[in-house]
């Protein structure tokens, strides 16, 4: 091996060959999304050819009758993951600003430790928690709480099960607080410090110099949200576990639902006829390709503020 | 009067309409809105910071009194019968994982050299671009990917497929991470090694890849742990086995599989073991991955 391997053709050298064998490797990427495509397409077509798209506006979800509707999950999905923001957002905007503006030494290591810490609890963990100690804490005391005192709203009317979208939307928004909080953190610190000098060099207090730092970090900010998002709709075991799993579609946030993503989980091995295995994987082909999108807005949005530093644009 | 800047319009539009306007009065309304606003971001950092201690606390609680060694020696015990451990969910879990390493590691490496040594073209943005989006991809889809491309033709699900679906799961933070750890030589190493009359290969090879490999191995084992953790991609890949089975093409055992049976099933004494099981587990993902990430954090601040 000391002496490289001779030119044999013109053109054909060995940094050639080593630098094509790991583009090749690069490659592989798409190989895996061609796949992934491929693989859900072929699975959805039985579905696809004998439901349709209508499927995504239908409300039954009968797999003894084979007749098969989407609506419910969509809606369930889409739900929790708005309670999901609508709770995570603020939090993990308001931490994100203590991180990168105020906190300084070991509170901001002990914070940023703890939303590692967060990032890295596997789902299945956060589902139990939700299971056995947020459900019951929310049948109770806060669901009971909720009915007496807003229970002529829509939203909370019912019987608290404590096991509900509620429940699911609070568990999303600590699994995705996490994503929000470490990339709006490195987007708010891409930002150049001459902004916040000039602001306060103006006369403006500490929070009139952080609004001005978050106006010019608008783009990125968002792009977090949408990763968080995309995050919430595609997480399966925590929401399975805490979401109720009944196919109905109601206002009541305290009501049990499903998602795309439980859906596919309960009962993909109980799939036993072809038809109904179909329909499933066509709930999985909306899902991927809803996420993909969300996805690559969000990664867009992310570059487009940073730069295209890649420790933040790809982080997780 | 002169329009203030953009940024602080917003947050002085907040006192305009119903605050008299004397000068004194609008310096003291910034000055307490500017302690709502720090405070509001104080409390934020203790909100996130509170769910962590609840949840590490409950799981404590709840899982540490089944933490002994019967759970990891012994097998799980027929329903209604209590004790036994989860032996078999352990060593399956870790083959399940070892062979998605085995798949994902040399491509991802790979890659990730590729885009750190020679990545500056249309080609590696697109891949770098691909790849992230990839890593959006819920697990559960990788999961029925797995399923279409190993269950179907096998005829059965099997411990294969779950590494199958591990290993796609895998691929695009180990392809992220050696990028990174690869761009962290210093130039001065590459240059030199140029100067002295090395090839390009010899270059990446010989200099780079040494300079980097403590970084590239403890950032792919990362990976690694977090997808240890995933559940919903095993579900209907490599399922789960009450029983001792090492065959990757049977199905197989996994721990997260196991947690999540165990606390859906109606026996309290299963319960228990799933709290154990998801303590183990946090032990087995958090810590590996907290350790790796400071020593990471170290080699990337040397």
């Amino acid at each position: 091996m000391r002496q490289p391997l001779a030119p044999r053709r013109r053109g054909l050298t060995v940094d050639g060959v080593y630098r094509g064998a790991l583009a090749a490797a690069a490659g592989v990427i798409f190989l895996v999304v061609a796949l992934i495509v491929l693989e859900i397409a072929r699975g959805a077509m039985p579905s696809i050819r004998t439901i349709g798209w209508g499927f995504l506006a239908q409300r039954e979800w009968d797999p003894v009758a084979d007749h098969y509707g989407a609506l419910p999950y969509i809606y369930g999905t889409l739900v929790s993951s708005l309670i999901a923001l609508v709770l995570a957002v603020p939090l993990g905007l308001g931490s994100a600003v203590f991180l990168a503006e105020l906190a300084k030494g070991r509170v901001a290591a002990i914070v940023s430790f703890v939303i590692e810490l967060l990032a890295a609890i596997p789902s299945i963990v956060y589902g139990i928690w939700g299971f056995f100690v947020l459900a019951p804490w929310l049948r109770n005391a806060l669901e009971p709480w909720l009915v007496a005192h807003f229970g002529y709203l829509p939203l909370f009317r019912g019987t608290p099960f404590g096991i509900g979208m509620l429940n699911a939307g609070i568990v999303l928004a600590i699994m995705i607080i996490p994503t929000i909080v470490s990339i709006s953190r490195e987007v708010l610190l891409a930002i150049p410090r001459s902004l916040r000098e000039a602001s306060l060099a103006l006369g403006a207090t500490r929070a009139e110099a952080i609004v001005v730092t978050l106006d010019a970090a608008k783009p990125g900010i968002l792009g977090s949200i949408v990763l968080a998002l995309g995050r919430a709709l595609g997480e399966t075991m925590a929401v399975t576990m805490v979401i109720g799993n009944t196919n109905r579609i109601s206002a009541s946030l305290l009501d049990p639902s499903a998602t795309m993503a439980s859906v596919i989980a309960n009962e993909f091995t109980e799939a036993t006829g072809s038809l109904y295995l179909s329909a499933l994987i066509q709930i999985a082909l909306v899902l991927f390709g809803v996420t993909i999108l969300v996805n690559a807005l969000a990664r867009a949005l992310v570059w487009l503020t940073t730069g295209g530093r890649r420790d933040v644009a790809g982080a997780t | 009067m002169t329009p203030p800047a953009e940024g602080s319009a917003t947050l002085a539009a907040v006192a305009a309409p119903w605050v008299d306007r004397t000068p004194r009065a609008v310096r003291l309304w910034r000055g307490a809105l500017n302690r709502i606003v720090l405070a509001v971001c104080v409390l934020a950092a203790a909100a996130v910071v509170l769910p962590l201690v609840l949840i590490l606390g409950y799981l404590i609680a709840n899982g540490v009194g089944g933490l002994n060694l019967a759970f990891f020696t012994h097998m799980p015990k027929p329903v209604g019968e209590s004790g036994g451990g989860m032996a078999n969910a352990i060593v399956g879990t870790l083959m399940v994982v070892g062979l998605a390493a085995l798949l994902a590691l040399p491509v991802g490496i790979a890659a990730g050299v590729y885009l750190a040594e020679f990545g500056r073209g249309r080609f590696a943005t697109l891949v770098r671009y691909t790849t992230d989006v990839l890593s959006g991809v819920p697990s559960i889809v990788v999961g029925v990917v797995a399923y279409g491309l190993v269950v179907v033709p096998m005829g059965r699900v099997s411990g294969l497929a779950g590494s199958v679906a591990l290993a796609i799961l895998m691929l695009p933070p180990i392809i992220r991470a050696t990028e990174e750890m690869v761009r962290l030589v210093p130039q001065s190493y590459r240059q030199a090694a140029l100067a002295l009359g090395a090839p390009r290969w010899r270059t990446t090879q010989q200099i780079v890849l040494p300079a980097a490999r403590a970084g590239i191995v403890t950032a792919s084992m990362l990976a690694v742990a977090r997808a240890a953790g995933e559940t919903a991609p095993l579900l209907f890949t490599a399922l789960g086995n009450r029983f001792w089975s090492l065959r990757m093409d049977q199905p197989i055992a996994t721990l997260p599989v196991f947690i999540f049976d165990y606390a859906r099933a109606p026996y309290t004494d299963w319960n228990r073991q799933a709290w154990t099981g998801a303590l183990v587990l946090v032990l087995l993902v958090t810590l590996i991955s907290l350790l790796l990430r400071l020593t990471v954090r170290r080699v990337r601040d040397r």
